[in-house]
């Protein structure tokens, strides 16, 4: 399907409001995955708006499309997104870690509809979506599993692994969209510690790779109808994008990984999105 | 006493599952020679997964599968199937308290060949830490069946974990198994010992050697030794002179520390059998292996006779 330029627009807006919910969240003075929470935003707002198959009403709808952060810190994008969708009320995005919320600091099925699992403990997600998607294959059922993973993530020999059970099983359904957003919580992956290159691995583990511009709604949605069309072999995206992107001075920062803002960086933060 | 294979046993049952049950599936790092899921591989392909030599990934793909409604039994030997995904059993499938079975063959000193990397001794006490999880130890092949019918059945995440060797049937096929119910495998009234697994046919023979000499053993079988339950514990300790705890298992985590910890505040004299905080080593037969490390009928004895004393 083609998107139409109104329908641009329209997750144009759908992804700056999330970023308005992300910086909302976190608030001032507090700690919180501002960095890679942005670094997804448009892409958690093309497939929840856009792509997936999937019902608020009915969260459990065994036909489902399937979301997975395994890269779990980025939730707040994702329960920015599912509150928008209807999923919970927004003005439970107000109690973000307080005890007993839903808006756990990690994605927790049990507490909130609309999350498909535990994930947050690094290299797990893409393991479980791999789970997922063979339950697919055993059912005869024709719902998709998509999961976002990290380029800092992939350091956990636990992805490779299920990089290869994904290609073995020839998990055509299942999609990762891998957030190449450059930094990692102590500074830029090239220096840190370096997972490059990415394309060529995930190549030589048998996955079919596309690139992205993880900031253009139009690529997104593109890409993640040219991954319906592959057959026999599971589909890598990379997304290259920016950490904290929108959010100006926490652009590519390290920093803001899990930083705090301050309240005239908050305040500014605001203004930025609001609309 | 007939004989039987705990691990033949837990594949066939298995299959018998799988006939009965569409949800249940497989998974299986490269043992499945030896952990007896070939069984299942062959009788149902599709439903068997061959996650090659990577226990982590095999965890985690198991809790996806039973996010999607299956009934996921996840394979290796106890020391790998519990000491390399910790956390992924943890939390890709207890947090959720998803529908995995994970089966921990070959446990405690059973592996005697492979030595100390290859002999899960402390599998009990790492899986016992994790909250939602159940922790069950069967006895003989017997009960090696029920339990894996009681671990399907049950919803939500169950570690089992499995005796290599032939073993005595001790617990007789009208026994019944309940999740969370010690049984009384041998009437007495002196001393009371809380065992599982293979150590509950070196009590029972403890039993005999120490009824020639006028002391009466009342053996236990805690095969749920999580949840454990405390009153029913309490309860078959009452009115007798001590207690004893026999387990193929380090003395850290296990049965000794349940028992010792459901006891105390009360006065009564307790001694463990068990592995004294050591890892394993290869021996060229199972009996010789046990013997090295205090896991005897005779142990057992000192042991009363020490509660007695």
């Amino acid at each position: 399907m083609t998107i139409s330029a109104k329908k641009i627009i329209e997750l144009e807006k759908i992804a700056k409001r999330i970023r308005y919910d992300i910086v909302m969240m976190i608030g001032a003075g507090k700690p919180g995955h501002l960095g890679g929470s942005c670094s997804i935003a448009d892409i958690v707002a093309v497939l929840y708006f856009h792509k997936m198959r999937h019902n608020p009403k009915e969260p459990k709808w065994p036909d489902r499309d399937r979301l997975l952060l395994s890269k779990g810190h980025a939730a707040l994008a994702q329960y920015a997104a599912l509150a928008e969708c209807g999923y919970f009320p927004k003005k439970e995005l107000s109690t973000l870690k307080e005890l007993g919320t839903i808006l756990q600091g990690h994605p927790e099925m049990l507490r909130m509809p609309g999350i498909e699992a535990y994930t947050g403990s690094l290299g797990q997600g893409l393991s479980v979506a791999c789970g997922m998607a063979m339950a697919g294959k055993i059912d005869k059922k024709n719902y998709r599993v998509y999961c976002v993973v990290g380029d800092g993530e992939i350091a956990e020999g636990q992805i490779w692994e299920a990089s290869m059970t994904a290609a073995f099983y020839k998990l055509d359904n299942l999609v990762a969209i891998f957030d190449k957003n450059l930094v990692q919580a102590t500074g830029p992956i090239i220096e840190r510690y370096d997972t490059n290159p990415h394309g060529e691995k995930w190549r030589a583990f048998g996955w079919e790779v596309m690139e992205v511009d993880g900031h253009s709604v139009k690529q997104i949605a593109d890409v993640l109808d040219e991954a319906d069309k592959v057959r026999g072999k599971p589909v890598i995206i990379i997304a290259h994008t920016i950490k904290g992107k929108g959010v100006r001075f926490a652009e590519g920062k390290a920093d803001f990984h899990h930083g705090i803002m301050t309240q005239e960086q908050y305040e500014t933060a605001r203004r930025l999105f609001e609309e | 006493m007939d004989m039987q294979n705990c691990r033949t046993a837990y594949g066939e049952t298995l299959v018998e599952l799988g006939r009965e049950n569409e949800r249940i599936v497989v998974l299986e790092a490269d043992l499945s020679k030896t952990t007896m899921t070939k069984l299942f591989e062959k009788e149902f392909p599709s439903r068997f997964f061959e996650m090659g030599i990577g226990e982590q990934n095999m965890i985690s793909t198991a809790a996806g599968l039973a996010l999607c409604g299956k009934i996921a039994f996840a394979n290796s030997f106890a020391v790998f199937a519990t000491g390399r995904p910790y956390d992924q059993i943890r939390v890709s499938a207890c947090i959720g308290r998803l529908n995995v079975k994970i089966v921990g063959s070959s446990c405690g000193l059973s592996d005697f060949g492979d030595g100390a990397t290859h002999q899960g001794i402390e599998d009990v006490a790492i899986m016992r830490a994790i909250p939602n999880m159940t922790v069950l130890s069967p006895a003989d092949g017997i009960e090696t069946r029920k339990i894996v019918r009681a671990a399907a059945n049950y919803e939500g995440p169950v570690y089992i974990r499995i005796l290599r060797n032939d073993v005595p049937d001790v617990t007789g096929e009208n026994h019944e198994f309940k999740i969370g119910k010690p049984t009384v495998i041998r009437e007495g009234t002196d001393v009371t010992v809380f065992a599982h697994g293979y150590m509950i046919y070196k009590s029972l023979k403890a039993a005999e050697t120490l009824e020639k000499e006028g002391v009466s053993l009342r053996i236990v079988n805690v095969s749920t030794l999580k949840p454990i339950d405390e009153k029913a514990i309490k309860k078959l300790t009452s009115g007798v002179k001590g207690v004893v705890t026999v387990e193929e298992h380090t003395i850290i985590g296990g049965l000794a520390s349940a028992i010792a910890f459901i006891l105390r505040g009360t006065a009564i004299p307790m001694e463990a059998v068990a592995i004294q905080d050591c890892f394993g080593q290869s021996a060229l037969n199972y009996e010789q292996l046990l013997e090295h490390y205090g896991l005897t009928d005779m142990a057992v004895v000192k042991a009363v006779k020490k509660v007695l004393r």
